[in-house]
């Protein structure tokens, strides 16, 4: 037998494979178990986009699409993009990616050079960390207090700025912490970068999950901020289109152009029939945005409300689709807590560990779900606790 | 008002106490608009969703349409109001196009929604016709899918 890990690539080796693998596979073995996990939307895509695919093929478009995405698609995420977060790029600036991951990847790798520091808030999803790493970067963790609302305070920014710096993620919406940045807090971290040549990525795939009248903002629409950043945006959480893998980047041509590089050879083009699905979501889909929007907002009430009344102290999340609660007050750790919590109650939630270290005392509870599964998980993990 | 009416509508066995941390109210305040709701008739019930199709319980159910007459006056009103009182009739509704009026029947087995249908309802004064249709399965009702196997196919990725 051959000694892989002489043959294979050792950065790739290096890479920690996620760490709630085990918690998942241990939470497949199991029955009647109430899930509280999953980081994507109940929702089916709402028929009339489904409708657009479905009949995209049935007229045969079943070829390549243009390297950046069908123009018409590209035009239609400019008007969206307009509308919905005042952001103004044309439609050279704009790349259609398989889904918000690959755009954060040819990011990565068009800005990057060998050691480059990238600034990464955390808790938070858990593929910068290894993207970065890949593309040759070094990921530098901010760690986001419960405190401070698990936002990124100019503070925590500054004290992280080396002159290695060259990018900065910000990934808000959160998940896993469901924290948002407001306008002012944006202000304050661009006021920092203004004076330097730290470019932002900013994650915005949960930018229509904002709760309590409070409208998510682009740090690309501050001043002097739309040159520095790509922004990152999806199908997958606003229309429930996890499946299709439709997302994209919005960038100034520069940076496009070295992002297209890397899209065009290693994907060619985004899948066709989801493009054809995306522009009628873009076209007709802003009502769709606002009935799930209402949905998750109840069930977040209910489920922050249903832990407090547990006791167990839950930050209110204003954006994503999921809360956050300190669990510390139960004296065990996260991991523990939870698979404790899987075994003898029957109700899976994540570890806050698997966001990084940091997320150590804390769990993610998903609200994609039905109020009813949500009323059924709350009445367990009262029973539960009521056991410790 | 309208947040409290959906969620009943999608759940009736939300407690106000569940209402209340939903639509961030006073508890107190909940019950007394539910309160008020039931009072002034907006909420008219609290009912469960079955599907008797999954039990052995025999039954079947029917769409009715019916042409009527309408009386000097009243209109169809008067024949509605007594068509209401007959226990096998579920829903009635005045319907606009080929015909007035649109009943839901219910009965045990086909024999006796023909019989209620030759031996009540036609020999009425002012029924001009009747046309019946027997449902045959029902796919979705009350905005609810009536499936077997429904479960969550999401898979959890990361």
């Amino acid at each position: 037998m051959k000694d892989y890990s002489q043959l294979l690539s050792r950065k790739a080796q290096e890479l920690k494979p996620s760490g709630i693998r085990k918690f998942f596979d241990m939470l497949d073995s199991m029955t009647d178990v109430v899930a509280l996990t999953v980081g994507q939307p109940d929702f089916v895509t709402p028929w009339h986009i489904r409708e657009a695919g479905i009949t995209s093929l049935e007229q045969g478009k079943t070829y390549y699409t243009s390297n950046a995405g069908l123009n018409e698609m590209r035009k239609e995420i400019c008007s969206y993009l307009s509308r919905r977060f005042d952001l103004t790029y044309n439609e050279n600036e704009i790349i259609v990616t398989v889904g918000g991951s690959e755009a954060i990847d040819i990011a990565f790798r068009a800005i990057l050079n060998e050691g480059d520091e990238v600034i990464v808030p955390t808790p938070c999803f858990v593929c910068y960390d290894p993207l970065v790493k890949m593309a040759g970067g070094v990921p530098v963790p901010v760690v986001t207090e419960e405190k401070d609302n698990f936002k990124l305070t100019p503070e925590k920014l500054m004290s992280a700025i080396t002159p290695k710096t060259k990018l900065l993620v910000m990934p808000f919406p959160n998940n896993p912490t469901g924290a948002i940045m407001t306008e002012d807090e944006l202000s304050k971290i661009a006021d920092i970068l203004r004076n330097t040549d730290i470019m932002v990525l900013s994650d915005e795939i949960y930018a229509e999950m904002t709760y309590g009248g409070k409208k998510h903002v682009s740090i690309a629409s501050l001043p002097d901020m739309r040159e520095r950043t790509v922004v990152v945006n999806g199908f997958s959480k606003a229309y429930a289109m996890t499946g299709w893998r439709m997302g994209y980047t919005a960038a100034p041509q520069p940076i496009t152009k070295q992002m297209l590089k890397l899209h065009q050879f290693a994907i060619m083009s985004a899948p066709t029939t989801s493009q054809f699905a995306a522009i009628e979501a873009l076209k007709n889909g802003d009502s769709d945005i606002e009935y799930m929007v209402g949905e998750y907002d109840m069930r977040r009430r209910y489920l922050v409300d249903g832990l407090r009344a547990l006791g167990i102290p839950c930050f209110e999340p204003e954006g994503a689709f999921y809360v956050f609660p300190n669990i510390g007050v139960f004296g065990m750790p996260s991991e523990e807590f939870c698979e404790r919590l899987l075994y003898e109650g029957k109700v899976a939630i994540v570890p806050g560990t698997a966001f990084g270290e940091c997320g150590e005392g804390f769990a993610r509870i998903s609200y994609a779900y039905s109020l009813a599964h949500i009323k059924e998980a709350l009445e367990r993990i009262e029973k539960f606790i009521k056991t410790l | 008002m309208n947040e409290i009416l959906t969620l009943l509508e999608n759940d009736c066995r939300l407690t106000p106490e569940q209402i209340a941390g939903i639509c961030k109210k006073d508890v107190e305040e909940v019950k007394s608009t539910m309160r008020q709701l039931e009072k002034d008739g907006v909420i008219l019930g609290y009912k469960a969703l079955i599907d008797w199709d999954k039990t052995d319980r025999e039954y079947v159910s029917a769409v009715i349409e019916l042409k009527i007459a309408p009386q000097r006056d009243r209109g169809f009103d008067r024949f509605a109001e007594r068509l209401i009182n007959y226990p096998e009739v579920q829903s009635v509704h005045l319907m606009s196009g080929g015909f007035d009026i649109m009943l839901i029947i219910e009965g045990k087995t086909m024999k006796e929604v023909a019989y209620f249908v030759a031996y009540k309802l036609a020999p009425l004064e002012s029924v001009v016709s009747t046309a019946t249709h027997f449902v045959l399965k029902k796919y979705k009702d009350k905005g609810v899918i009536y499936k077997s196997d429904h479960k969550d196919e999401r898979e959890n990725i990361l």
